[in-house]
C-alpha cells in the first residue's frame, strides 16, 4: 500500500532541501522513490503550501527512570494542577471528543510516561533520548520508556562516577580495558550513548567533596575529571559508535564556570565531545552582583571548536523541578527549591541523582539573565548543525514550551518584546536585543531533525530521503511559529497517520534505539568478581535482555551499526 | 580474542525454560531472586526436585517458597464451589459490571501485575489501595512534605562506618541484612564493620531503652544538639543527656552514618512527622559531613506498585480513577474508609496468602494458592506466585534497583496478568453485546 504526501513544501537540510515542493511516496513504514505508474497510490494527502519535515527529535530529555519518578511522586501537585487543568476544558467544551490538552498546555514539568509521549508526538516529536540512564537503574528506565507511547526512544548509559571504572583509571588500566568495559556497559544497558555527568564529582561527594574542578584529583581515586573525560571520549571514539561522549561538566550552575567548559573543550584533546545544556555551563562573574553571561566565550569558542557540540538547556519562566544526577551541585543549589522540598540520592556506587523543584522567574536577576544566556548562545552558534533545541526537559523548562522557544529563535520582535519585561539590571547585563539573527525553518529543521540524528547516529531519522523511516510532520506556515509548531496539521509515525490537527488518532508504541559495539567477553570475568565482592546483585540481573524490551509486543530494539575501525 | 557483539539470552525466559529442563533431568539449581523481602536478594539458589530447597535464602525466604511450592491443582471457586477459570472469570466479570465505584486492594503484586490492575482500575474507574499503605503513606508524605536525603543497599555496604536503626532491629523484617551488607568483609572503602546503634528497639545496644513513643523527643533532642543547642534536661525519652550528647557526636563524626527507619514500625499517628524529624537530623548533618537514609520497605510489592503507579499514572497509590482520570489523596482512598464507600472489592494478594479485610461487600479474591479463608469470597481465582510459578519484575526497597523474578516450576497456574487481561476482555465484551 502506498501513501502519497503531495505537493509539500520540504525542509530536508540532510538532502540540502530548502522549501521545495515534492512529493512523497510512502510504502511498509519507509519513504521510497516515486512508484512506476502502474502502481496503485492508496491515499494521498494534498499538502499544497503546506510545510513538510521530518519528525523531530529531541537528543536530551529527562523521559524516564529512577530520578524522573521520584520527582513525579515528591510533586503531585504539578499532576493536580493539570488535571484540574483538563477538566475545566473538558466541562467548557461542548466537542465530546475534545482533546485533554491544549497545545499550549506547558509547564507540567512530570508528566506520566503516557503524557509524555502524547504531548511529544502532538508537536510532531517522533522521538526523544534519555541522557541520564545509571546504569545499575536502567531497568527501571527501559520499563518506563517501554510504557511511552507514541515515541521512539532511547538512553545514554551514565559513566564516570562509577567506581569499577574509577578503579580502572586509577590502577592505570590499559584504554583496551577501558573500551571493553565501555561496551559491555552499552550492551548490558541498551544504550545508544555514554554520557558522563560532573566527571568524578558524583564519587566525591560521597566523600564529602563539596565542588570538582576540572584538575582536581577525586580525594579517593587520585584521578581528575580531565582523565575521566580524556580516556570515555577516547573509548567511545575507539568503539566507532556514533554519538560522541555526552558531557555534563563540573561545576553547574556556579557563577564563573564558564572557564570549566571552555577547559573541559580541549579534555579530549580533539575528539568529539558533546556539551550538555551549555547555558548552566555559560556563567561569568561581572558586575555588581558577580553574575554575568559568558555566552559570548563559550559561543566564539564553540564556533573555533568543530570537535565539539552542545545543545542549550534553555530556561523558561514558570514553574518547573531540575531532576539530575549530579548530587553533588544539586545539594549545593537545594536551598534555593520551590517549592521547598528535594531529594537527594547515592545510588550503589554507580552513580547519585539530585531532584529540587525550581520556578525561574522573569523578574529574578539571574533567572531573567539565564533566558537571556541562552537565547544568545543560541543566536551566537553559528552552525546548527552542531548546537540543539534543548530545555533539558524538566529543569530549564518542560519540553512542551518548545514551540514557544521557536518562536522566540525566529521572530526578533516577539524577543525582543519579551527581553523588556525583564529585570532591569539583568538587561543591562545582556546584549541579546543587539542580536538580529532569526532562525529560519531550514535551521530550525536542522536543529531539531537532521542535526540530531546524525548526531545519535539514527541513519534512517531526521530525514525525508528515500529509504528514511516515514516519520513525518506537517504544519501550517503561520507567521505566529509557536502557534505553527504547536499544532502540525499531521504527524505520520512509520508511515501512519497517528495525529491530525494536534490531537492524537491513532495509539502506535516506537522503538527503542540502541547501539551493540563488540567487546572482548573475557571483560565479564573482573566484572563478575567485582559484582559478587561489592555489588549488591548478580552480574547476570544487571544486564538487559533484549526480550525484556520486546516481549510485551509492543516495544522494539533497534541496533544502529558501529562506524568501525577494527579493534584487534 | 572472544568477541561478542550481543548478550544471549541472560534473565529472560529462554534460560529459565532451558533450567528448567536440567532442573527435571538432574535436579539443577537455579539462581533466584527472591521476593519474600525489599532486600530482594538474588543469590539464591533454588531447586524444587526432588524436593524443594532454596540456598542462602533467610527464614522469611524460606518460608516464602515453602508456601508456594504447593500443590498447583487448585481450582478456582465461586462462593466457596469449585469451578473452571471460565465460570470464575464470568463471575469476576458479572460484579465487577454490577459495581459503581469498585475497590482494587491489597495489590500483593510486581510491576506487570500492577501495570494489569491500573489499567483495569482505570478503565472500570476504581479506587487503589495497598495492603501496607497504611505504613507506606507515611513515607510518600515525608518525601513530598520535604524530601530527603537517601542511599542504596551497595553505598551501605562500601561505605557505611555508622548505622543507626530507629525503632526497627531491621532484621526481624529484612533477615539479611546484616549479613550482606553491615558484616560483610568485602568492602572497597572499609576496613571494618560499622557500629550499629539502635533507638527505640529491641537489640541489644547500650541505647535500647526508648520505646516508640519516646522516640519523637529523642530524635528532637539529637536535632537540637546538632543545631549547637543546650539542653537542660538530664533525661529525655529515657536516654539520659550524656548518651544523646555521645551520639550525636558520634553522628557528627561519622564519614557516612546511615540512618535506617521502617515506616511499618513506626506504628503512630502522623508517624511522617516522626520521619520528617529524623530527615531534617539526616540534612543537618550533611552540613559538615556525609549521612543519609535508608527508609525500609513494608513488602509485598508495596515498593514495586508505587512505582509503577507513578510513572502510568503520575502518583503512587492511594488514588482513585473517575472519568479515566486519577485523583490521589493518601488520606480519603485508605482500604479501611473505601470499604464504607465502595460497592466491591477484588482484593489481590500474590506473595502471600493474605486474606481480604472483612466487609460484607461482594468480594472476589486474586492471589496466592495457598489461601484459607475464614469468610468465603464470591470468587477466588488462585494465580501463580511471582517468583516461583511466574515470572516478573520487582523493586527493591530503594527503588534504584529492579529485578527480574524468575518462574521456577512449571505450573499451570495463570499469571495475575493473563487473568486481568481475561477479565477486561470479557468486560468489553459485556459492554459491546
Amino acid at each position: 500500500m502506498i501513501t502519497l504526501l503531495k505537493n509539500g513544501i520540504i525542509y530536508d537540510p540532510a538532502q540540502q532541501k530548502d522549501g521545495v515542493v515534492e512529493d512523497i511516496y510512502i510504502r511498509d513504514g519507509r519513504i521510497i522513490s516515486k512508484p512506476a505508474p502502474n502502481e496503485t497510490i492508496a491515499q494521498t494527502y494534498d499538502l499544497t503550501g503546506k510545510i513538510v519535515m521530518a519528525g523531530a527529535i529531541d537528543m536530551h530529555s529527562h523521559i524516564g527512570g529512577g530520578k524522573m519518578n521520584i520527582a513525579r511522586m515528591m510533586l503531585p501537585e504539578y499532576q493536580n494542577q493539570y488535571q484540574q487543568k483538563q477538566l475545566e476544558e473538558i466541562k467548557n467544551s461542548s466537542d465530546p471528543e475534545v482533546h485533554i490538552c491544549t497545545p499550549h498546555c506547558s509547564h507540567h514539568a512530570t508528566p506520566s510516561a503516557t503524557d509524555t509521549g502524547f504531548r511529544y508526538i502532538e508537536m510532531g516529536y517522533t522521538a526523544a533520548f534519555e541522557p541520564a540512564m545509571l546504569p545499575i537503574n536502567a531497568r527501571q528506565t527501559h520499563l518506563e520508556m517501554g510504557d511511552t507511547p507514541m515515541i521512539d526512544k532511547g538512553g545514554y548509559a551514565m559513566l564516570g562516577n562509577d567506581d569499577y571504572f574509577l578503579r580502572l583509571l586509577a590502577n592505570k588500566a590499559d584504554q583496551k580495558t577501558v573500551n571493553d568495559y565501555v561496551a559491555w556497559i552499552l550492551n548490558a544497558t541498551q544504550a545508544i550513548g555514554i554520557k558522563v555527568v560532573n566527571p568524578g564529582g558524583i564519587n566525591a561527594f560521597k566523600f564529602n567533596q563539596r565542588r570538582q574542578n576540572l584538575d582536581e584529583n577525586n580525594p579517593y581515586y587520585q584521578v581528575t575529571p580531565r582523565d575521566i573525560l580524556q580516556s570515555l571520549s577516547r573509548a567511545v571514539h575507539d568503539l566507532g559508535i556514533a554519538k560522541p561522549l555526552h558531557v555534563h561538566c563540573n561545576n553547574l550552575g556556579v557563577a564563573g564556570n564558564f572557564a570549566t567548559t571552555l577547559d573541559t573543550m580541549s579534555a579530549s584533546s580533539g575528539l568529539p565531545m558533546h556539551l550538555t545544556h551549555i547555558q548552566f555551563h555559560s556563567y561569568g562573574t561581572e558586575g555588581d552582583k558577580k553574575f554575568s553571561s559568558a555566552a559570548a566565550q563559550i559561543a566564539e569558542a564553540l564556533n573555533k571548536n568543530k570537535h565539539i557540540t552542545a545543545d542549550v538547556g534553555q530556561i523558561l519562566f514558570g514553574q518547573t523541578v531540575t531532576a539530575s544526577g549530579d548530587s553533588m551541585m544539586q545539594h549545593l543549589n537545594a536551598h534555593h527549591a520551590n517549592p521547598k522540598k528535594s531529594v537527594i540520592m547515592d545510588i550503589e556506587c554507580d552513580a547519585g541523582c539530585g531532584v529540587v523543584p525550581f520556578k525561574y522567574r522573569d523578574q529574578n536577576y539571574v533567572n531573567a539573565l539565564q533566558w537571556a544566556i541562552g537565547l544568545e548562545l543560541f543566536l551566537s552558534v553559528e552552525d546548527p548543525w552542531r548546537i540543539f533545541l534543548t530545555t533539558d526537559h524538566p529543569n530549564g523548562a518542560p519540553f512542551t514550551s518548545y514551540p514557544h522557544l521557536i518562536r522566540l529563535l525566529m521572530d526578533k520582535t516577539f524577543r525582543n518584546e519579551a527581553f523588556a519585561k525583564l529585570n532591569l539590571d539583568a538587561q543591562a547585563m545582556s546584549n541579546l536585543n543587539a542580536i538580529t539573527r532569526e532562525y529560519s525553518l531550514y535551521e530550525i529543521a536542522t536543529m531539531t531533525r537532521a542535526g540530531a540524528a546524525k548526531l545519535i547516529g539514527l541513519n534512517d531519522r531526521g530525514h525525508l530521503g528515500v529509504g528514511a523511516a516515514a516519520d513525518i510532520t506537517v504544519y501550517t506556515d503561520q507567521a505566529d511559529r509557536e502557534a505553527m509548531f504547536s499544532k502540525p496539521d499531521f504527524v505520520f509515525k512509520n508511515g501512519e497517520l497517528v495525529v491530525k490537527n494536534g490531537q492524537v488518532v491513532k495509539v502506535v508504541w516506537g522503538a527503542t534505539h540502541t547501539t551493540k559495539p563488540a567487546f572482548d567477553a573475557g571483560v565479564e570475568q573482573d566484572l563478575k568478581q567485582y559484582f559478587d565482592r561489592y555489588q549488591t546483585i548478580q552480574l547476570d540481573n544487571f544486564k538487559i535482555s533484549r526480550d525484556e524490551i520486546e516481549s510485551d509486543g509492543r516495544s522494539k530494539i533497534i541496533s544502529h551499526q558501529i562506524n568501525k575501525k577494527d579493534q584487534a | 580474542m572472544v568477541l561478542s557483539n550481543q548478550f544471549g539470552i541472560s534473565a529472560g525466559y529462554g534460560k529459565i525454560k532451558m533450567h528448567m529442563k536440567n532442573s527435571n533431568q538432574n535436579a539443577s539449581k537455579i539462581s533466584a531472586t527472591c521476593p519474600a523481602c525489599g532486600l530482594l536478594c538474588d543469590d539464591i539458589l533454588v531447586s524444587t526436585s526432588p524436593q524443594l530447597s532454596a540456598e542462602k535464602a533467610c527464614t522469611k525466604g524460606v518460608a516464602f517458597f515453602q508456601r508456594a511450592n504447593i500443590n498447583e491443582n487448585i481450582n478456582a471457586s465461586i462462593a466457596g464451589q469449585p469451578c473452571n477459570l471460565d465460570a470464575a472469570i464470568n463471575k469476576v466479570v458479572e460484579i465487577l459490571s454490577g459495581s459503581s465505584q469498585p475497590l482494587i486492594a491489597g495489590l500483593g503484586t510486581e510491576v506487570n501485575g500492577a501495570r494489569s490492575l491500573m489499567r483495569l482500575a482505570q478503565k472500570i474507574n476504581a479506587s487503589l489501595d495497598h495492603m501496607h499503605s497504611e505504613s507506606g503513606v507515611h513515607h510518600t508524605r515525608a518525601l513530598q512534605n520535604g524530601g530527603w536525603i537517601t542511599t542504596t543497599l551497595a553505598e551501605v555496604k562500601n561505605r557505611a562506618d555508622l548505622i543507626l536503626a530507629i525503632g526497627t532491629d531491621i532484621s526481624s523484617t529484612h533477615p539479611r541484612f546484616f549479613e550482606r551488607l553491615v558484616e560483610n568483609s568485602d568492602s572497597l572503602f572499609r576496613a571494618e564493620a560499622p557500629e550499629v546503634v539502635y533507638l527505640g528497639s529491641e537489640k541489644n545496644s547500650a541505647l535500647n531503652h526508648a520505646s516508640l513513643h519516646t522516640l519523637p523527643s529523642m530524635i528532637s533532642a539529637l536535632n537540637a544538639l546538632l543545631q549547637g543547642k543546650k539542653l537542660i534536661n538530664s533525661e529525655i525519652g529515657g536516654m539520659s543527656l550524656e548518651a544523646l550528647q555521645s551520639l550525636a557526636a558520634k553522628l557528627k563524626n561519622a564519614k557516612y552514618a546511615v540512618i535506617v527507619w521502617s515506616a511499618g514500625a513506626l506504628q503512630m499517628p502522623h508517624a511522617e512527622l516522626l520521619i520528617q524529624s529524623i530527615t531534617q537530623l539526616i540534612a543537618k548533618l550533611n552540613e559538615t559531613t556525609r549521612a543519609a537514609g535508608l527508609p525500609l520497605n513494608s513488602g509485598d510489592g508495596d515498593t514495586s506498585v508505587n512505582n509503577t503507579s507513578t510513572w502510568l499514572y503520575g502518583y503512587p497509590t492511594r488514588l482513585r480513577f473517575m472519568n479515566g482520570i486519577p485523583d490521589y489523596n493518601t488520606a480519603r482512598y485508605a482500604t479501611t474508609a473505601l470499604l464504607n464507600d465502595c460497592d466491591a472489592l477484588l482484593w489481590v494478594s500474590c506473595f502471600n496468602p493474605h486474606l481480604p479485610p472483612s466487609t460484607a461487600l461482594p468480594t472476589i479474591v486474586i492471589g496466592h494458592p495457598a489461601m484459607q479463608f475464614e469468610k468465603t469470597p464470591d470468587v477466588f481465582i488462585p494465580v501463580g506466585v511471582p517468583g516461583f510459578d511466574t515470572e516478573g519484575l520487582m523493586f527493591r526497597m530503594d527503588s534504584s534497583i529492579t529485578l527480574p523474578l524468575k518462574k521456577l516450576r512449571n505450573s499451570t497456574l495463570p499469571s495475575l496478568s493473563a487473568v486481568i487481561a481475561m477479565i477486561e476482555t470479557k468486560l468489553a465484551a459485556g459492554v459491546s453485546a
